[in-house]
């Protein structure tokens, strides 16, 4: 069940736009929020309040990559490895990375911690290697630097705002 | 080098609302609201030249000429879906140099009447979104954006929306499908969205660079900017250099500017003092560009007389030590994970690109195979919905014919 808290964030987003359809994707991140991924009661949720069919929803979560279907990680790390970044060595410290959490690309550590997501272009290839943490950039990565990383994520010194970036008063 | 976009490089803090009014900002916004005519303000774009950076460069003036007048309401949707691979530029304009996009979204939407303008910024935006919300925040605080704008009876809301993972958003009909709580995907045209755009109302698309463009313009004139750049591709463009270089970043030049001035004074050169391999002057969807292509300039005109195109102007830079074969994978790999799925060309087609190019790579490939590549690219191109699928075969192409010796030394051994 989406929380009233979510459900009254979600309307408020409806009054960005003509259509209720609109704040599909608004709507999906919030859902998303309670377990981390998208629970199939996240995707009738989200029909209820928007007034669709729930395979409606579930289509268009499925077809954008920020949505989740399966549980993932606490955290989820996308790194990339495109091409630009590759050019500046992105390819082998991925695997130091998914050697240092003991998992393959697209794998989620025992613990539950992190999931490891190759990504393609995150618009940042003049600080390669770098990757994103609940889409927080963290960039110009060294080892050392990728060590204090992930540590500040196990010992909760670093911390990610999951929160809604974008408010939904209108002017 | 005087900085028309990236001028927070010379201005500290011009995020901040007052550091930018201190220099000029939502000067000429007011004088167009309170002065100007809305048609006297898409004459003064088209008249500067001003042509759209996200990639066509098409101009700016003449795309919100094609607006009707007489049809309600009408929308601006800007494409903050940065997503091409070597592209870097609209994000550092979001978060360092936010107020003159939104100045720039505002003239957009007061040119052609609409009173709505929506940015739609890929969904791994969350912290330039932020920035930019707090931006758009203060410009509403401060009663730049509102109703009843300078006491005028004209009022503008602009709104920001994330998407959520899916280059092909980058597309301007599947953005408006994105926005409109669809799949991503790409419309039939026509109808051009200037006339069956946003909920099927005319609208204006433009990419964050050539909005952020259009304030200096208001505010100095089209004479100001014709000084820029070349005669047929005025102003100056922000350039992301990326790859074997010393020094990668944004470099705003003059359009015209030659790729030599970019990779060796500005990029400090090839790492390592290698010799320049390739260019990609487009990131994955340019043709690449052999290494005699260094002194060309980089304008539109130019670079596609020498068989490529400046597009978002996303110079990817290629050393010797690069295995053309590898990084043509790559690319093709891009596209396979990025097609919609819409239209088999595209879908079918770089699947078979990859599995192709991952054969000749894993040494079983055969000389008849770089044939064989060409030929998925023949049914592609110009036969899908859209132009990434034209742009998935630009890497294959290219490399076959500039660098046929790395395909055919790779498939030697296996004979006939």
């Amino acid at each position: 069940m989406l929380s009233a808290a979510a459900r009254a964030e979600i309307e408020a987003h409806l009054k960005k736009y003509p259509t209720k359809r609109s704040a599909i994707i608004p709507a999906l991140y919030i859902a998303q929020r309670a377990h981390g991924y998208l629970t199939p009661e996240a995707i009738r949720d989200v029909a209820q309040v928007l007034e669709l069919e729930p395979t409606e929803v579930r289509s268009v979560a499925g077809f954008y990559s920020l949505f989740y279907k399966e549980p993932v990680g606490k955290h989820v790390i996308h790194f990339c490895n495109d091409l630009p970044c590759a050019l500046r060595g992105a390819d082998e410290f991925l695997k130091k990375l998914c050697a240092r959490l003991g998992v393959e690309p697209h794998g989620t550590t025992g613990d539950g911690m992190f999931t490891v997501e190759p990504a393609m272009c995150l618009a940042a290839c003049d600080r390669a290697p770098l990757m994103q943490v609940d889409l927080d950039y963290f960039e110009n990565l060294t080892e050392e630097k990728l060590d204090e990383i992930l540590d500040g994520f196990r010992t909760g010194t670093i911390q990610t705002d999951a929160a809604s970036v974008i408010k939904s008063e209108l002017a | 080098m005087e900085h028309v976009i990236l001028r927070h490089r010379n201005i500290p803090d011009l995020h901040r609302l007052e550091v930018y009014q201190a220099h000029g900002g939502y000067e000429g916004w007011h004088k167009a609201v309170t002065e100007m005519k809305p048609d006297a303000l898409i004459d003064l774009v088209k008249a500067s030249g001003l042509r759209g950076r996200g990639g066509a460069g098409f101009p700016a003036g003449l795309k919100w000429s094609f607006i009707p007048k007489d049809i309600f309401p009408k929308y601006v949707v800007v494409n903050a879906d940065e997503s091409e691979p070597g592209t870097f530029k609209d994000r550092e304009i979001i978060e360092r140099n936010p107020h003159q996009l939104i100045e720039g979204v505002a003239l957009a939407c007061y040119a052609v009447q609409a009173g709505t303008g929506y940015i739609y910024l890929r969904g791994e935006f969350k912290q330039p979104a932020r920035i930019l919300q707090k931006a758009l925040d203060e410009a509403r605080a401060a009663g730049l954006i509102g109703q009843n704008l300078f006491g005028t009876n004209y009022s503008l809301d602009i709104q920001l929306h994330l998407g959520a993972g899916a280059y092909i958003c980058g597309e301007e009909t599947a953005l408006l499908e994105s926005l409109e709580g669809k799949l991503g995907q790409p419309r039939n045209r026509p109808p051009f969205p200037a006339l069956v755009g946003l909920y099927s109302k005319p609208t204006v698309i433009n990419n964050v660079e050539t909005l952020a463009n259009v304030p200096p313009i208001a505010l100095n004139g089209a004479d100001w900017y014709k000084k820029l750049g070349t005669e047929k591709s005025p102003g100056t463009k922000v350039f992301c250099l990326s790859g074997r270089v010393n020094r990668p970043g944004n470099y705003e030049l003059p359009l015209g500017t030659p790729f030599r001035v970019l990779i060796e004074d500005l990029g400090g050169g090839i790492i390592g003092g290698k010799a320049l391999k390739g260019i990609l002057p487009a990131g994955a969807s340019a043709l690449i560009l052999p290494a005699s292509a260094i002194d060309v300039p980089m304008d539109y005109e130019s670079v596609a007389a020498a068989g490529s195109m400046l597009g978002s102007a996303s110079i990817i830079v290629l050393d010797e030590t690069v295995d053309i074969l590898w990084a043509t994978e790559k690319m093709v790999r891009f596209f396979r994970h990025e097609s919609c799925g819409k239209c088999t060309p595209c879908r079918e087609g770089t699947h078979w690109l990859v599995r192709e190019m991952e054969r000749i790579r894993r040494g079983e490939g055969k000389p008849q195979d770089i044939d064989l590549l060409l030929d998925i690219t023949k049914n592609m191109s110009g036969k899908c919905f859209c132009l990434l699928g034209d742009f998935a075969t630009s890497s294959i192409v290219s490399t076959i014919k500039h660098f046929r010796g790395e395909y055919e030394a790779a498939t030697r051994t296996n004979g006939q």
